[in-house]
């Protein structure tokens, strides 16, 4: 038992299907895209409990009793019209990946977590275009649209910061 | 590709787990994350009849402070240490080096355990854990409960001190309050595998080096210490003529390899200027 997208959802699968299978394949949603299928585009983001992981790298079993959140269950999203406004895609392929990514990304650095191009870990920057870049810098776009997917993050990251859920804090 | 087919085990406690791995001898492999386990099974480059996943074990992750020691469980994740406030106060080496592993998809997953049992040369953790003296707490059969050093805790590529029917349970570093610490990691794109990195951790008193630590990635088949630059800095000012004087001898004794990135030599070049470039960012910082 999993619940996806708020819908508490049984499947029966065999043990090697990755989440990424277990959505497309068995869930019939389809929004969520295979591109490596071994960790290395980002095309596969999806949120457990608000964290954004990467389905193919994922058991289905290793999700049971958690919340998956997919490109589906986000519409419509600011993010969304932003990508439209700033043309942040152009085949579209990595979409929902990025639109995930940034929406975990925004709840993240809500949180407080810091990045590499941070120069001191234990304080959180303003999310820059360049905090921004590296924050997002698992989610590949073969059209080359980062700047459009970027600004549209900048443009829409104050509204991102108000819809995000409170992530789980680290265990004691 | 997808996997071989395999039975899901998910103990709740380190017993059941070492029961289960026992039963199943080398038809088993454990699985912390996966981020390193399922590329490897969808290669079919390891077919396990069982897969036993660590993370239902409560205990086993999870962040604290034992007298001068910070304890991390093996299954607390990239994220997980990255965030956490003791470990920003007292092994900040260990923080600068998991903030570079990855992208933060597989820093969410991957766990510190699972990175170092795993021992990619070109892992990023080895490096930091052996320069900060961790001391890794491995139960076998029956409950049996031994700490290895770091020194002794790497073997070859992808193999550690962690033997079949083991598990790897706690990572314990001792305290370095108030060190200065810098990754250097050396790669071509965003969160590509180390060609190179330096981890260094520095003592600083005024403007003097009093005690320093260099851990090398990528350098050989196993994480490396510069003893010699250790040794070379200290008591030096945090000057670039000094810091690059001690530098110098960073690559010796070591036998990187050469591959597509770079030949041994250029790695060896490497390790020296970016052996300079972290100690005078840890002694800033
Ligand atoms: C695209 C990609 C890029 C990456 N880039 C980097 C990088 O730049 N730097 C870097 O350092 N790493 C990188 N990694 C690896 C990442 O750090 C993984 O998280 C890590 O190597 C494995 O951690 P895991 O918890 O997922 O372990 P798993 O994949 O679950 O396990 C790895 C191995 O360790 C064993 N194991 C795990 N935990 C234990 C335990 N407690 N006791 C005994 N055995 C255990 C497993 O049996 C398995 O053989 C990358 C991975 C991917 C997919
Ligand atoms: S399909 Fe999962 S990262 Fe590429
Ligand atoms: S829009 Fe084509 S891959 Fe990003």
């Amino acid at each position: 038992m999993l619940v996806v997208n708020d819908a508490p959802t049984t499947l029966d699968l065999e043990p090697r299907v990755s989440l990424l299978d277990a959505l497309r394949e068995h869930l019939h949603l389809t929004g969520t895209k295979k591109g490596c299928n071994q960790g290395a585009c980002g095309a596969c983001t999806v949120l457990v409990d608000g964290r954004r992981v990467l389905a193919c790298l994922t058991l289905a079993m290793q999700v049971e009793g958690r919340e998956v959140t997919t490109i589906e269950g986000v519409g419509p999203h600011p993010l969304q019209a932003a990508f439209v406004r700033r043309d942040g895609l152009q085949c579209g392929y990595c979409t929902p990946g990025q639109i995930c990514s940034a929406i975990g990304m925004v709840a993240e650095h809500r949180h407080g977590a810091a990045s590499v191009v941070t120069d001191d870990v234990t304080t959180t920057p303003d999310l820059t275009p360049e905090e921004i870049r590296e924050r997002m810098s698992g989610n590949l776009c073969r059209c080359g649209a980062y700047n459009g997917i970027v600004e549209a993050i900048v443009d829409t990251a104050p509204a991102m910061a108000e819809m995000a859920p409170a992530l789980t804090p680290v265990p004691a | 590709m997808i996997p071989v087919q395999f039975d899901y085990l998910a103990p709740e406690s380190v017993e059941d787990a070492l029961a289960a791995l026992a039963e199943a001898g080398d038809d088993a492999k454990i699985m912390a994350g996966g981020q390193s386990l399922l590329p490897v099974l969808r290669l079919r480059l390891n077919s396990p009849e069982k897969v036993i996943d660590l993370s239902r074990i409560p205990g086993l992750r999870g962040i604290s402070e034992e007298g001068d020691t910070i304890v991390i469980g093996a299954m607390t994740t990239h994220s997980d240490v990255v965030e956490s406030e003791l470990v920003g106060q007292h092994a900040l080496l260990l923080q600068k080096t998991v903030a570079e592993v990855a992208d933060p998809q597989i820093r969410h997953r991957g766990t510190l355990g699972g990175a170092l049992v795993h021992a990619d040369p070109a892992g990023d953790i080895g490096a930091a854990a052996l320069a900060l003296d961790a001391e890794f707490v491995i139960v076998g059969p029956g409950g049996a409960t031994r700490t290895v050093p770091a020194s002794e805790f790497f073997v070859d590529l992808f193999e550690t001190a962690v033997q079949e029917g083991e598990l790897l349970t706690q990572v314990r570093i001792p305290k370095h309050t108030g060190w200065g610490a810098r990754y250097e990691k050396f790669v071509r794109v965003a969160h590509q595998w180390a060609i190179v990195a330096v981890a260094a951790t520095v003592k600083m008193e005024g403007g003097t080096i009093t005690e320093a630590r260099i851990g090398l990635t990528n350098m050989g088949s196993i994480p490396l210490r510069a003893t010699s630059v250790e040794a070379a800095l200290l008591g030096q000012p945090a000057t670039e003529e000094a810091v690059k004087a001690a530098s110098a001898t960073a690559a010796d004794g070591t036998n990187p390899p050469s591959d597509l990135n770079g030949d041994s030599d250029y790695r060896k070049h490497l390790a020296g200027v970016l052996t300079r470039r972290a100690v005078l960012a840890a002694a800033g910082s």
